[in-house]
């Protein structure tokens, strides 16, 4: 680890047959440079990483030791109690039920929809199939401010809103360009041959999209999956338009309207639901970061 | 056997469901939206015709005017800074770091990935002036500068949003540059180096250029995503002070469900539309003449 985490021994000339990095010869000649970078990478990780040490411990202060002390300071006193008071005064609660409740299923229509939607586009052969994947396209070149209205309109009338249906309708609509795509993209790499060779064996095409297409493309579930999870848990635009109910707010529209709500004068408690919306992609971003960059980056090479 | 692979009742089963979710939800309330920018009212309210009035209404409005001045001048430098910033990291990754750079990559990473509304107020305590005094006035103080009012002038709110745009994204940038970057063949570098390129030379004549495409679709990415911004600006300015930081897709936000004006809010959604395709093309165009010149 040490050696690793050193700039000056990571390109040593024992380490010759490396592949990716091109090594930088000119500047390994000048170790002057090696403080400048070092001091460049901590004042980084400073800017990025303080700002959320900053948060968290400032969720665990109470009001006077946040108003009275120095914003540097420790909290004087830890009081965890703050965030059982945004849990169930602030209603943080709630809100993530909520949002659980309307993005895990528009995440499981998403990925069942849109693989089967990227299999019939780019393993099937049909007449209009680059077509369709252009119509598919254009969904993700317009900005939903396209959609929000008329789509009020029929939650409206046909009496969906009120519910979580509208999120969960309009989520696995706006999830599906990317993930066909990405999908279709991911079945380019499966060879056809095969599923040619699975139908011979008497299985139906249906079939053999179920059992044998979608163990072979579990990685890219996955990839897509949390790509789209990002970007729905995170939303704020759909949800604040749909939810016109108190009780139906997701964590975003929640946390917005925290401060509102609860009394512009509960500072822990505020920080300490921000945490607590923070807290859920930390813990997936710590297991699944990898995958979880390469995700998203793919999706915007392809978009 | 494409006959098996041909089967249109298969195709119908796997890709019917989609086409028609993405038709309801997308495509049919897109053409919808259009008849409404020729109406005014709202779906309690009931519609009434309004004939191109909510186009002349556009062109003579002053707030979309500001919307769109600051949607373009918030797209602009937001993506500047953002590609600008993620290249540097980029390059920061491949020729200083190396291996090492791993664990940096994905820390700085991290903040793509929070949601934006977290951000918008974590920053708004991080620059606030009042009741407390957040980390950045307390820094500008232990430097003998006087406490600055972050959200109390259009000027400095943009700084914000700007800063907090490119510190929430940069990560992401690198990552993508940083791909671009290491798919140079070694080659090509290394003979440049033999002819006496290095340091910036070396960026400018060889790296710049060859990475220019993973560049290009940074760029259009980007541009694409600050054009729709909304969520990082509701959380953090709420399009304040006044309307200084208010974006088309909040102005048409605020036209539709604070003002109850159904019609006018798609004509302002439309305006949106034509900007991002606009943009789109225009730097597609530009980009194919670069690349065929280059």
């Amino acid at each position: 680890m040490a050696v690793d985490s050193n700039p000056k021994t990571a390109g040593g000339p024992g380490s010759g047959g490396r592949i990716p990095a091109p090594s930088g010869r000119p500047l390994r000649r000048r170790p002057g440079n090696r403080p400048w970078v070092a001091l460049l990478v901590a004042l980084l990780l400073v800017v990025e990483v303080y700002p959320l040490v900053w948060m968290f411990l400032t969720s665990l202060k109470s009001n006077s030791d946040y108003l009275n002390n120095s914003t540097w300071s420790l909290p004087t006193t830890w009081e965890w109690g703050n965030y059982t008071e945004a849990w169930t005064t602030g209603n943080i609660g709630l809100y993530i039920q909520n949002s659980l409740l309307a993005v895990l299923p528009a995440l499981a229509l998403i990925l069942l929809l849109g693989t089967a939607a990227g299999f019939a586009l780019q393993v099937m052969v049909w007449k209009g199939r680059n077509l369709t994947l252009l119509v598919f396209l254009a969904g993700m070149m317009v900005p939903p401010q396209m959609i929000l209205l008329p789509l009020f309109t029929v939650y409206f009338r046909t009496g969906l809103s009120g519910t979580l249906w509208p999120l969960i309708l309009t989520y696995t609509g706006t999830g599906l360009p990317l993930t066909v795509f990405m999908m279709a993209t991911y079945y380019k790499t499966v060879p056809r041959e095969l599923f040619e060779a699975a139908t011979i064996d008497g299985a139906g095409i249906l079939r053999a999209f179920w059992t044998i297409s979608l163990p072979m493309v579990r990685n890219a579930l996955l990839t897509v999956g949390l790509v789209q999870f990002f970007f729905v848990w995170n939303d704020l635009l759909i949800a604040l338009t749909f939810t016109n109910n108190q009780d139906l707010r997701t964590i975003q529209v929640g946390l917005l309207n925290f401060t509102g709500d609860f009394g512009a004068t509960q500072y822990g408690p505020l920080f300490a639901a921000i945490c607590i919306n923070v807290f859920g992609t930390l813990v997936i971003y710590l297991f699944l970061n990898q995958k979880v960059m390469k995700g998203l980056t793919s999706g915007a090479v392809k978009g | 056997m494409h006959r098996v692979l041909g089967d249109r009742k298969a195709v119908l089963i796997l890709l019917g469901p989609a086409l028609l979710v993405h038709s309801l939800i997308m495509l049919v309330p897109m053409v919808w939206s259009l008849g409404y920018s020729f109406t005014s009212g709202n779906t309690i309210e009931g519609f009434t015709a309004n004939g191109l009035g909510n186009f002349q209404r556009l062109f003579t409005d002053p707030a979309v005017h500001d919307a769109l001045w600051f949607t373009a001048k918030y797209a602009v430098v937001v993506t500047v800074g953002q590609v600008v910033a993620g290249y540097l990291l980029a390059l920061l990754y491949v020729f200083f770091l190396k291996r090492a750079s791993a664990l940096v990559r994905t820390l700085v990473f991290f903040p793509v990935v929070l949601p934006t509304v977290a951000v918008g107020l974590l920053f708004q305590k991080l620059f606030q002036v009042a009741p407390q005094t957040g980390p950045v006035n307390s820094l500008l103080n232990a430097v003998g500068i006087d406490s600055v009012d972050w959200f109390g002038s259009a000027g400095h709110a943009f700084w914000v949003l700007i800063v907090m745009d490119v510190w929430r994204s940069m990560g992401f940038y690198a990552v993508l540059l940083f791909a671009g970057i290491l798919d140079i063949p070694e080659e090509v570098l290394e003979s440049a180096r033999l002819d006496g390129a290095s340091g910036l030379r070396l960026v400018r004549h060889i790296v710049l250029p060859m990475s220019f495409p993973v560049l290009l679709s940074s760029l259009i990415f980007s541009i694409n995503g600050t054009l729709k911004a909304f969520d990082s600006i509701v959380a953090l300015t709420g399009g304040g002070p006044g309307n200084a930081t208010t974006p088309l897709t909040l102005y048409m936000f605020q036209t539709s469900f604070t003002y109850g004006d159904y019609g006018y809010g798609s004509t302002v959604a439309m305006l949106l539309t034509v900007v991002c395709l606009l943009v789109t093309l225009v730097v597609f165009r530009v980009s194919r003449r670069d690349l065929t010149e280059g």
